[in-house]
């Protein structure tokens, strides 16, 4: 969908999912590295545990379908090469320090000098402006000062983030978004703009409801462990349960729905000699989740989390599928690969790493299209792998004034 | 021109978070968005709390109003012949289709990308589902909160001895409107420059694989499984949540390098531990972890959580506050963003829903009140689809719309 668009992608750990999603649309993203390789490389897990710049899994993920190429900014010769390369692109991303390009002459002022169409995005912690613009901000932090953080815990220990960091795949995804938007715009009417996304802000969306309750009822949601906080009950009901051999996720809803898969599920529990006269005897259709009493809910938890016990996950899911109960095991990544959705909408592709002698098994497009697939690309860049084809195919440099550049630590 | 989707026509036959949300992004940004319930079937969300006074009503709840901004409101009754009729009438008119019904439903009232295509060649249509259009469980009812479960999302969150805990909401329902309007924009362009439509298949649980796909990739290529690690990290420590003066209060800090680690001590007063053994490498830190988060609690414990936050970014020490929902309406940093926009509306009064993460020079999002149910009936019925005052009357008398 956005061949034809060229990206530059300056940016670090924190914008590399951008550029990895609109590189999987089409359009050609070159990253640019230091010489010696982007400190991203350094990020782990390592294939094999082996802490080496082409073997960062990282980068392996965030960098697909990107070409590379290698350019040392510390050097004017380098800056100059940076602005050629900006004349001939459609969009820049970076995630520098504020203000860190603009010192070495190549920020959004100079970028847009030789080159006033620009699409000029920035993924950073907490945008471009404001008290807080120069302050860090790793996954943690981010979701920390979006709130996020302290709706999710158990009620005795610190608020908790995921352990799997998502705040800068998710700001990156939203500064793909954005990127395309401005790119859009600028088709309709020739202009350029900036495009300034920050993590925090990105992430203050996942609270929900949440905000809501504060700003209109002044209620103040906090964590409550494996409970639900008044999502669409006026009480915290249990969201995840023990199962047999791991955990799932189901929720007592009311209304048409709730009445029909509460009463799927007690004639499974039936059928198994596991609900007794006081759940067979409730009228789920007269179940208020505005009203609904903790005093209510106990009970009736007390005798699903008894069944759930007696079931793995796995015949959790068959029996959920069967009864189309809202209810769904809590995946490893082990479940994630083997599951069978996935595996029937061919979601997984083999990415060849040459250098590895083997192929990867990667998680495959991001959305499903027609008439224009989405196509994620081969491996990750190795360090400065298509200087020539870009230096080359994009300014025109000769393969020896390439060489020489490289010779003198310019690229 | 001063929206960026100023002229686009959206069909939005969403409810509640995930396709709502999705419409909201290119309303937001100047689209012409109708938002398709009824009356008797609202969007599930306008039941739902928190609602102004905690007054149940179809048009007071806080939530639909910060998920639907900028839209307008049909109450179309689509169990009618005619109210699905005039559906397909929106269908026609519309750039863009939005709509998050389970898989087939579009498809059996004709609203499906191939049936309206037929007479809207260069739509753009998105479908957003827990689990895709296709593949065996295609059919499973779902929410967000339980894609999340499959999503490996659930599986992250909580402490290594204890189960995991409940992500708060459902982190895809809210991140996936983001590759929705990506997606949707992606879409818009092409057709810009080829003329041509596109159907978008989106399910939550292969967008969110990406959001983690490198401990997937841990597990493929490592054969590693992912564990929860309550605050910590497998590669920075310190990493975690530390208790500050107050109830409940706490401070995030995460060093990344050796050289915030040295400069933390500092702060804390303990220049001695940067040369430390015990702590000098992050492999040290990491075999000495528990002494060292009992360490840095000590130092945090009597003091201000957000003094502290202060203190540490401006030596470089990434830190920062767990807000909890009513600071990040004083948080000054959202403030000078403008993260949550002031709008009023006639039932809910004034009230800030969000802002989004991304803002753009030359084009900056409006962001205007959610509609009431049915609100603009006669302005998209007669002004926008044309048809007579006659044929809305009767329309209205046959409770097609409502």
């Amino acid at each position: 969908m956005l061949n034809g668009y060229r990206i530059l992608d300056l940016s670090d750990d924190k914008g590399l999912f951008c550029g990895k999603l609109l590189a999987d649309m089409g359009a050609e993203v070159v990253k640019v590295e230091r010489p010696g390789g982007d400190p991203a490389r350094m990020i782990g897990p390592f294939y094999q545990d082996d802490p080496h710049p082409g073997k960062s899994l990282f980068w392996f993920a965030f960098c697909q379908g990107k070409q590379g190429v290698t350019l040392n900014l510390e050097e004017q010769r380098g800056r100059d090469l940076l602005k050629n390369l900006a004349a001939k692109a459609d969009a820049v991303i970076e995630s520098f320090p504020i203000g860190y390009l603009d010192s070495i002459g190549v920020g959004y002022d100079a970028l847009t000098e030789v080159n006033p169409t620009l699409v000029y995005t920035t993924v950073t912690p907490f945008g471009t402006t404001g008290p807080y613009k120069d302050y860090k901000g790793p996954d943690i932090v981010a979701m920390a000062m979006s709130g996020y953080m302290s709706l999710c815990g158990d009620t005795d220990r610190a608020p908790v983030r995921d352990s799997f960091p998502i705040a800068y795949p998710i700001a990156g995804t939203e500064a793909a978004a954005g990127t395309v938007m401005a790119l859009f715009h600028r088709g309709r009417t020739g202009k350029g703009q900036r495009v300034d996304a920050s993590a925090q802000q990105s992430s203050v969306s996942l609270s929900a409801n949440a905000p809501a309750f504060q700003d209109i009822n002044q209620r103040r949601l906090r964590r409550s462990g494996q409970f639900r906080g008044e999502l669409l009950a006026a009480i915290p009901e249990r969201q995840v349960w023990p199962c047999k051999d791991g955990f799932i996720c189901f929720a007592i809803y009311g209304g048409a729905t709730g009445a029909r898969v509460n009463q799927a599920l007690v004639d499974w529990m039936d059928s198994e000699g596991m609900a007794d006269e006081f759940l067979r005897g409730i009228d789920w259709k007269a179940l208020d989740m505005s009203t609904v009493t903790r005093e209510w809910m106990e009970p009736v938890e007390d005798r699903l989390g008894a069944f759930f016990l007696t079931h793995t996950k796995n015949e959790m899911l068959q029996g959920a599928l069967e009864r189309r109960l809202i209810l769904l095991p809590v995946y490893d990544m082990t479940d994630i690969i083997n599951d069978p959705q996935l595996q029937s909408r061919g979601y997984w592709m083999d990415v060849e790493h040459p250098e590895l002698g083997r192929s990867i098994t990667y998680p495959g497009a991001f959305i499903q299209s027609r008439p224009t697939p989405v196509q994620p690309g081969k491996r990750a860049p190795m360090v400065g792998e298509h200087n020539r084809e870009v230096y080359g195919g994009w300014l025109g440099l000769t393969v020896d004034e390439i060489d020489a550049l490289k010779q003198q630590g310019v690229i | 021109m001063s929206g960026i989707f100023d002229g686009i026509k959206v069909a939005d036959f969403t409810h509640f978070g995930i396709g709502p949300m999705t419409g909201r992004y290119l309303a937001d940004h100047g689209a012409t968005v109708v938002h398709v319930e009824s009356a008797t079937r609202p969007d599930s969300v306008r039941t739902s709390p928190p609602f102004r006074d905690g007054a149940v009503g179809l048009n007071r709840g806080g939530f639909f109003a910060s998920l639907n901004t900028s839209k307008m409101g049909l109450s179309l009754n689509l169990k009618t012949e005619r109210g699905v009729e005039l559906a397909k009438k929106l269908a026609a008119w519309a750039d863009v289709v939005v709509e998050n019904f389970a898989p087939g439903v579009m498809v059996r009232m004709g609203l499906g990308y191939d049936d309206i295509i037929k007479v809207n060649p260069a739509l753009v249509m998105i479908s957003l589902t827990n689990l895709g259009q296709t593949g065996p469980y295609a059919g499973h009812p779902g929410t967000g909160t339980v894609a999340q479960a499959v999503a490996g999302l659930v599986h992250g969150m909580g402490w290594p001895d204890r189960g995991p805990v409940t992500p708060f909401g459902a982190i895809p329902d809210f991140v996936a409107p983001y590759f929705g309007a990506l997606a949707v924009s992606a879409a818009l362009d092409q057709r810009r420059r080829t003329g041509k439509g596109q159907y978008i298949d989106l399910s939550q649980f292969e967008i969110s694989s990406w959001l983690i796909a490198p401990v997937i990739l841990d597990r493929i290529a490592n054969d590693r499984e992912a564990v929860r690690m309550g605050n910590r990290d497998p590669h920075f420590t310190p990493h975690g949540a530390f208790p500050c003066q107050g109830d409940d209060r706490w401070l995030t800090i995460a060093c990344t390098t050796d050289a915030e680690w040295q400069s933390l001590c500092q702060i804390m007063g303990r220049p001695e531990l940067a040369s430390d053994p015990s702590f000098a490498t992050l492999k040290a830190r990491q075999d000495n972890e528990d002494e060292l988060e009992r360490t840095i609690s000590t130092w945090t414990r009597e003091r201000s959580a957000h003094d502290t936050m202060h203190l540490l970014q401006r030596a470089g020490v990434p830190a920062g506050v767990v807000e909890d929902m009513a600071e990040i309406y004083q948080d000054p940093q959202l403030e000078h963003r403008q993260h949550f926009p002031l709008v009023d509306h006639p039932e809910i009064g004034p009230h800030r829903p969000q802002g989004h993460g991304v803002r753009f020079s030359e084009t900056p999002s409006e962001i205007k009140r959610a509609p009431l149910v049915g609100e603009h009936n006669e302005e998209v019925i007669r002004g926008l689809l044309g048809l007579s005052e006659e044929e809305y009357v009767n329309l209205a008398l046959e409770r097609v719309i409502e």
